[in-house]
């Protein structure tokens, strides 16, 4: 038992991780962007490519992961995102599908539509086997792994929004982007950084994902609903709110999965849609700012 | 106030063009009988649009989840069809009332929230459906689809043939009723207050229209228009599968209604011509990665701005609003 709640810490953690970009970016430009596990995916593919082709280790596929996305993610928000964050929802919904699409496809046709597989470094392979019987809990070294990495980046990420300077211009830019921008915050450049921030984590997040959650061109179609469930339960106010939510989620899909597989992916959905009529806007919302 | 000046009695006055339209759209699987296959899907993925339209087009409420009534639609009629009589039109009857009740109960969803939630909430409607119709297997077939469904003749006379040309008549005839239905919804004054909540929900709000109603009412109608259209593509292809709950067809019927046109009945039939027609000859020309093309497709529609499409001459001048 608590190794299906080890294992569902893991799993949130890691949808936390690639899912707090997004979290952001729609809290602070109200763009609903469906192609964000696209970045994921671009992540996730350019370490399992230079580990095949060029025999990077791991550990160094990791930050370039994070760079690529970062680079694309920045590209794309001054060439193509930037003009539509004044636009109905509607045409960010048509927009970000289209990328999404187009995403999957170029995948399909480059790198091929085989599931890929990443070679860990033996170091990572074993599992850690503590207490007996009911009370086993078996670590897996790779997902403990995640989840020191995934918990080191919340710890700065927090530290980022909380304590410096950068952090508390996003924070004003989220409350009220006008107001802001009027007191002399270029709202611009914090939302391209944000943007890229949030790719980049993406990107990482999808490096790291890769052997547990599978990687194929269609990752980002499969995986979109469970990054929007994070932001939409979570809220978008904080990053408590969607950490909490990914949590919540990363156990009760494993879980779920573990006792009830006849119903899969049911609860999650189910879940969903309960808290979501319960609470429209979210779990966890902060009183004040902008919605 | 005399009739011509009502702006609500003109536009629901027939036009001689609407009354051509309809009659070429009869004609066509007689002019073009080597296709009547396609000319069914164009009239059941049209009917799909329509029934998007009101929700989207007249009610601005943004949808992924519109599929899951399309599939409930056709998974009822097949069902039907397998277990209890193969009569096509009580069948369509009988999946136009459950999805009915199906959005009836999801409408209450749909209420409350931004946009974001809404998103999610019908999204995962959709995704719930699709894991029931892969877990009831016993029922469905589960990921193999529902197959083996041996339909009847139409009003017991009209067998569907192999070339489909009855079902291209079946399927015209009922978007043909429907689209009358919703024309007459729309151009009603209950279909004046969508527009005024589409425009601003506070001000339709403020000046006593019961939105919460409103909402209801016209999600539960495209509910079962959606499912109709499900009904007879189960109908005329004989085939349920869980393809029909998939995320990219309520993506694809979007796009349609984009293509066509929001807030305009005709942008959704006008949009299933296209896409259909384009979806051949991409698919033809490249078909493992059409996809790629709707997406580019998608994203250059929404740069240039969906509003211009249809007004060529707009496109090299630099817009004033856009």
């Amino acid at each position: 038992m608590l190794t299906i709640l080890f294992d569902g810490v893991a799993y949130g953690m890691l949808l936390f991780i690639l899912a707090v970009g997004l979290a952001v970016t729609m809290g602070l430009m109200n763009f609903i962007n469906l192609a964000h596990g696209a970045f994921a995916m671009v992540g996730g593919y350019i370490t399992v490519l230079l580990m095949q082709r060029a025999g990077i280790p791991f550990l160094v596929c990791l930050p370039l992961a994070f760079l690529g996305a970062a680079l694309l993610g920045g590209l794309l928000e001054r060439t193509l995102y930037r003009p539509l964050y004044h636009k109905p929802h509607l045409d960010q919904v048509l927009f970000s599908i289209g990328l999404t699409f187009m995403a999957v496809a170029s995948a399909d046709y480059f790198i091929g539509s085989t599931q890929q597989i990443v070679q860990l470094p033996e170091w990572l392979k074993g599992r850690t086997e503590i207490g007996e019987g009911a009370w086993m809990l078996g670590m897996g070294h790779y997902r403990l792994f995640i989840i020191a990495v995934c918990a080191a980046l919340t710890v700065g990420l927090q530290y980022v929004l909380a304590k410096t300077r950068f952090g508390s211009r996003l924070r004003a830019s989220v409350d009220d982007q006008r107001v802001a921008a009027g007191l002399g915050i270029n709202v611009n450049v914090v939302f391209l950084s944000t943007f890229a921030m949030g790719s980049g984590l993406a990107g990482l997040g999808g490096a790291l994902g890769a052997e547990v959650l599978g990687l194929d061109p269609t990752f980002p179609l499969k995986f979109m609903i469970y990054f929007l469930i994070v932001v939409a339960v979570g809220g978008t106010s904080s990053i408590t709110g969607p950490l909490l939510a990914a949590l919540l989620l990363g156990i009760a899909d494993v879980a779920g999965k573990y006792y009830i597989p006849k119903l899969g992916a049911f609860i999650v959905y189910c879940l969903m849609i309960a808290i979501l009529i319960w609470r429209p806007q979210g779990l966890f919302v902060r009183q004040g700012g902008k919605s | 106030m005399k009739d011509s000046l009502n702006p609500l009695l003109v536009s629901r006055r027939w036009k001689p063009w609407e009354a051509v339209l309809w009659v070429v759209a009869l004609v066509s699987p007689l002019m073009l009988p080597g296709h009547a296959l396609i000319i069914n899907e164009i009239a059941i993925v049209a009917l799909f649009a329509v029934s998007l339209d009101l929700i989207l087009g007249y009610t601005g409420i943004v949808s992924l989840g519109h599929a899951a009534f399309f599939g409930m639609g056709a998974y009822t009629a097949a069902l039907f069809a397998k277990l209890v009589m193969p009569d096509p039109t009580v069948g369509l009857l009988v999946a136009v009332v459950v999805a009915t009740v199906l959005g009836a109960i999801c409408s209450m969803t749909i209420i409350r929230g931004s946009d974001l939630t809404r998103l999610m909430v019908t999204l995962g409607v959709g995704l719930i459906l699709m894991e029931l119709a892969n877990k009831l297997d016993w029922l469905t077939g589960g990921a193999d689809g529902l197959q083996g469904v041996v339909m009847g003749p139409v009003l017991g006379r009209f067998e569907f043939d192999l070339y489909g040309r009855t079902a291209a008549w079946y399927s015209i005839t009922v978007l043909l009723i429907l689209f009358v239905i919703a024309r007459r919804i729309v151009n009603s004054p209950f279909g004046a207050t969508l527009k005024a909540i589409r425009d601003n929900r506070l001000r339709a709000m403020a000046i006593g229209i019961p939105v919460t109603s409103r909402l209801a009412v016209i999600y539960t109608v495209a509910a079962g228009m959606a499912g109709a259209a499900g009904a007879l593509l189960a109908q005329t292809t004989g085939f349920a599968s869980l393809d029909l709950f998939e995320f990219h067809r309520s993506a694809d019927v979007m796009l349609i209604l984009v293509i066509g046109g929001t807030g305009w009945l005709y942008g959704g039939v006008a949009g299933a011509v296209v896409f259909k027609l384009m979806q051949d000859v991409i698919s033809a020309i490249t078909p493992q990665y059409w996809t790629f093309w709707i997406g580019l497709f998608l994203v250059v529609l929404v740069m240039v701005g969906r509003e211009r499409l249809l007004k060529p001459w707009t496109w090299f001048s630099r817009g004033g609003k856009a």
